[in-house]
Formats: C-alpha cells, structure tokens, sequence
C-alpha cells in the first residue's frame, strides 16, 4: 500500500473580504509526499504566504480541504489544531520570532516541554543536539535577543525541528538575511533533506534557493501555474 | 497541558517587565495593607465604643413597669362585653416595684443553659446631703461579684478597689461626676436621704467613670444589701433581674419566653439599644466601602498593566500560538500572571497590615471620656485578614480575565503577516 501524502491540499479556495472581496486562492489543488523538498516561488501578493496559512492550520478561513498524514483536518477545532501544530508541524519564518525572554535552550525547548512527553532533562538532552546540528551549541545559554539575525534564523529552525515534526514549513525563511547568512540557513535546509529526508515546504521569492529544492511549485494570482 | 510550562512561560514575562509588575503588586500591597488596617481600626473602635453601653446593659432586664392595668374592671363585667368601652384619664395601678417571688425567677434563669449569669440589680432615689445643698443621685445596688462577672464593672471603677464594696459595710463607689461635685475624698463618708426620708451614712470606697458624662453624674453603686437596708426592706427585695446570655442573638425570644411564664416586664438588648447596632453596621459599612474601592482601583491598575503588556508581548504570544499553544493555554498564562501579582501583592499586604495594626495599636490615644483606654483600639479578628485575601484574589483574578481572554483571541497570522 501506497503511503499517505504528508499534506494534500484540495480545491482550496481563500478570500480576503477587506476592502471588497477578492480571491486570492483560487482551486488550489497539491501534495507533498514523504520526504520531499518542495519550494512554493512567486512574485509578491500572488497568494504564496496566504497559502502556507492555511497549510500551516493558523489560518481556518477559507474553502475546500486540506489533509495532514492522511487526517482530514479541516473543520477541526483549535485547540486540536494547535495539538497538530505542536507535534507535526515545524515553523520557520522570515522575521526569526524567537521568544527574547528566554534563553537560546529554552527556546529550542519550549515545543517539547508543551508536547510534554518526555522528561525535561531528555528534552534539554534533545534541544542540545538540535543547536549541535547547526553549530549554535556554544550560544545555549544567551538570550534570544543577543543573537544575530542569522544566528537567530539557525535557532529557529532547530526549534522547528524539536518534535521531530512530519514537515516543515518556511515563509521566506532567507528572506531578512544577508547573502552570507541565506547561504548558510539553505545548506542548512539542504542538510535536512539530503540526511534526514525531512519533508519541507518552504515559501520563497528566491530562484536560486528555488533552484536547490526537489520541486518547485510556482504560483500566480491565486493559481498553480505549473508543479 | 502542564502547570509548569505555564508558569514558566507566566515568570519569564513578568520578569520582562519587572518593573510594571512590580508596579501593579505596589497598588495591591497598598490596597490590602489599607484595607486589613482601615477595617481593624474601625471595628477595633466600633467595639470599644459598643462596648461602654453594651458591656453594661444586660441582654435581658426583668423588671415591674409602673402602667396602668391592662384588664380594667368594665371588661370584666359580662353586662358590657358587647360595648366598646372607653375610658378617659386611666392611672397606673398601684403595683409594687419589686419583682415577687424573685429569689425562685433567679433560680429558674439559672438552671437554664443558655444563661451565662444573673445579677439582681436594686436602684434607690436619693439626696445627697452636701453641707446645706441636696444632690439628686441614683444609688445601684448591686451584687458586687456577679456585677463584675458579667458586666465588666471593675473596668469603670477607676479609683478604689471594687472588692471593698462587698468587704465595708455602708460603702459606696460615687459616680465622678457625683464625686467630684461634692468634693468627696476616698474614706469620706456622706450622708444621704432616701425619698421614704431615711438618712444613711455611707462610706466612699472609690469612683465610677463610665465615660458618659450624664451617667456618672448620677449613678453611684453600693451592695445590694446597703441598698435594701436604706430602703428599710428585707433581703428579698430586688427591683431588676439582670441576665447575661451566652449568645445574645436569642435575647429577644427569650425575653418574650419569661415575660409570658414570669407575668412580668422583660427588656431585650437589641429593643433597648437599636441605635447602637445601626451605628456600628453603618460604620463596618462604609469601612468596606472604601477597603473594596481600594482593591479595585487596584483591579483597574492590574488591567491596564495586563493590556499594556499584551500589546508589547503580541509577537510573544503569535510564537506561542505558532508552536502549538491553544488559546487556552495563553489565557492561562496571563491570568496566572494577574493571580500572581495578586497572591504576592496580597500576601505582603496582609504582613503590612497587620504591622500597620500594630503601629495604630501603640499611638497613645488618651482621653477623659474613656477612663479605661490609653491606647488606639485595633480590632485583629482574622475574619478581616480572610477577606482581603478573597478579595485580593478575586479582584486580580477579573482584572486578568479581560486581557487575557483578548491575549487568547490573537490572531498570529496577523501579527506574523504584519511584520
């Protein structure tokens, strides 16, 4: 038997009704199945971020359905939603969002202590290792906020990583770094698909991180225009 | 979802604004100390001013009232039964003062368990002889142990020892301001003359102070025995029954109870002194009044730091929402915040207060009104201490409860989108 996709989306239709209505999701129908590296490019306000919302479960306004592992999760109330959030999904945004009041650990931490299903000192244990994977180990201990933008982006994204989600999701995760520095967080992506098989869906404007993905879903007003 | 996580999460964004924290828990410690001491010193004043008429009036007062009869002799008669019958210009009827049959009334009020003691009481009308003047003066004989007992009468002898009306025959304790109109010395004695027109010869033993001007103008108190035998009467004379009950609460239907078995007056305390128990509500009254505006003003300082803090912490909470927080658990956060600041805020007020009490408790407060009073009184009945805590609690619980369920409502696509 066929394994299920990790993320199907089904005819999803999505509208913003201030000022007037417009749609700017428009039949948007794909999958991402286990262990793909898939990049959604676009030019601006064509519906990529709106999209990714959606898929992420932040954003439950809009038609159609959308399946996470094969569970149908449209309509689902949002508490459960957050539970799927917690435990499947991985965010990586373009503006780093660490928490400042925490240090670099307990932010990397902080999904599994709210997963809580293993002990603090494991967690910690796991939380070490993910930093080790992006050389931050040694910044364990700063706060957030005495970090680099880059440095920041890096943290983020071992925090994506905490429960070993099924995907990981990035809305323009270079998007706010410098050259040296999307460099290092795309090898880093690179990284992840090539030794982990991690299945990531990664939104960008970026033709040359585009480039490096296994697939590249590219977007117009609203609609695929070519996967 | 883990109460540790929660209050870490709680710790870590108080800590960031430790000083609007900090901020919020002063208005709560303010409030609190405010309210435990305002309320103390209230009650503590309620109390003692309550206490110079109620500690003397007994919870109930059998007595003979002088009235006219109730069955006139036209009732009686079957010829008029049919008649409404009106009489002009009734007089009392010729009835005796003393209470008959008393030493059985007193034996019964005894054995009943609700009774905390009995005091018979015996008042005289007298002239005091000064020199070519004659003061009018009301001579209480009393039952000097019983009296002291139950009626805290030791507390207003304020010169002379109490006992010595019991030990010296023909002693007297002059009221002060009786005193000191005579000019009588402890160890004079003075002569006084009964409305019958018996002249005695008493011997002063000390002074009575109540702190009511009027009373201690007139009243002065000798045993019981001195009285009855100015009076000329036997031992068995005694004019009022005074009773003293464990809970004075039953004191009306009781009163009704042994007016009916006894066939004579009966007076209850909260009858004779209605005024006092409306002064004293009105009083704690207004005392709450201002303790709770307190808190919740307070409350309004918590809410606005709370929602101050959510505006600056909107990205903290799109984050949380992010990695897999429900609104719930942001809702929980930020009212274990409010609940902190008013557990912390609380706890220190309630130390503040009660040292406050104790501060009041020593201002020297000294007056010719309250002979036994040399102090401020501070009332500590840990009642108050149990409000406040509530109170504090439950007013930063409300003041939370907005901010956080606006918190909960966040929406973090917004916030992360509007970047």
């Amino acid at each position: 038997m066929q394994e299920p996709p990790v993320l199907e989306a089904q005819k999803v239709n999505k509208y913003f009704y201030s000022p007037d209505k417009t749609q700017v999701l428009k039949e948007v129908t794909f999958k991402v199945t286990r262990g793909e590296f898939v990049s959604i490019m676009g030019k601006s306000g064509c519906g990529k971020s709106t999209l990714l919302y959606i898929l992420s479960t932040m954003d439950t306004d809009y038609e159609g359905t959308l399946s996470i592992d094969g569970e149908v999760i449209t309509g689902k109330s949002p508490s459960y939603l957050s539970k799927i959030r917690n435990e499947k999904i991985g965010f990586v945004f373009q503006f780093h969002y660490l928490l400042n009041e925490f240090s670099v650990l307990e932010n990397v931490m902080i999904p599994g202590l709210k997963l809580n299903k293993k002990s603090r000192h494991e967690l910690e244990h796991i939380a070490m290792e993910k930093l080790k994977i992006f050389d931050m180990q040694d910044h364990a201990l700063k706060k957030a906020n005495q970090l680099s933008g880059g440095q920041k982006q890096r943290v983020a994204i071992a925090r994506s990583l905490m429960n070993d989600p099924l995907i990981i999701m990035g809305d323009e995760p270079t998007g706010n770094l410098d050259k040296k520095n999307s460099d290092i967080v795309f090898n880093i992506f690179k990284e992840l698909a090539q030794e982990f098989k991690q299945t990531m869906l990664i939104v960008t404007h970026d033709a040359e991180f585009a480039a490096g993905t296994d697939r590249i879903i590219e977007m117009e007003d609203g609609y695929i225009i070519k996967q | 979802m883990k109460i540790s996580l929660i209050l870490e999460i709680a710790k870590a964004l108080m800590l960031a604004r430790f000083k609007q924290t900090m901020i919020a828990a002063v208005g709560v410690v303010f409030s609190i100390t405010m309210f435990v001491a305002l309320l103390g010193f209230m009650n503590g004043l309620n109390k003692l001013l309550d206490g110079l008429i109620l500690n003397r009036t007994p919870h109930i007062r059998f007595y003979n009232e002088i009235k006219p009869s109730v069955n006139q002799p036209i009732d009686l008669t079957d010829e008029f039964s049919n008649f409404y019958n009106i009489i002009r210009s009734v007089k009392p009827a010729a009835s005796r003062l003393s209470i008959y049959n008393n030493e059985a009334i007193i034996r019964t009020l005894e054995e009943d368990p609700r009774v905390l003691g009995v005091a018979p009481k015996l008042s005289a009308q007298v002239f005091y002889n000064v020199g070519t003047i004659d003061i009018t003066g009301v001579i209480n004989g009393i039952d000097v142990e019983a009296e002291s007992k139950l009626f805290a009468f030791t507390d207003y002898v304020t010169v002379g020892n109490y006992i010595d009306l019991k030990n010296t025959s023909n002693s007297i304790i002059l009221g002060k301001g009786a005193a000191d109109r005579m000019m009588a010395e402890i160890g004079d004695v003075i002569q006084a003359t009964t409305s019958q027109g018996n002249r005695v010869q008493l011997k002063v033993v000390g002074y009575y102070q109540s702190g009511l001007g009027d009373l201690d103008n007139v009243q002065s108190y000798a045993s019981i025995g001195t009285v009855q035998k100015m009076l000329g009467e036997t031992a068995s004379y005694v004019t009022d029954i005074q009773v003293k009950l464990k809970d004075f609460n039953l004191a009306p239907a009781m009163a009704r109870d042994y007016r009916d078995i006894f066939g004579i007056d009966a007076d209850d305390i909260q009858t004779v002194n209605a005024q006092f128990e409306t002064g004293t509500n009105i009083r704690t009254l207004i005392s709450y009044a201002v303790g709770i505006t307190l808190l919740i003003v307070s409350g309004f300082g918590i809410y606005n730091i709370l929602n101050m803090m959510i505006y600056e912490k909107m990205d903290t909470i799109a984050i949380l929402k992010a990695i897999g927080f429900s609104g719930r658990d942001v809702n929980n956060i930020f009212i274990t915040i409010a609940l902190t600041i008013g557990f912390v805020g609380g706890s220190i007020g309630l130390i503040l207060g009660f040292m406050a009490g104790l501060g009041i408790e020593r201002i020297p407060f000294e007056t010719e009104a309250l002979p036994t009073v040399k102090t401020f009184p501070v009332d500590f009945n840990p009642k108050y201490y149990i409000i406040a805590a509530i109170f504090s609690i439950v007013t930063t619980y409300f003041a939370g409860y907005f901010p956080a369920r606006k918190a909960s409502g966040v929406d973090p696509v917004e916030i992360i989108r509007g970047k």
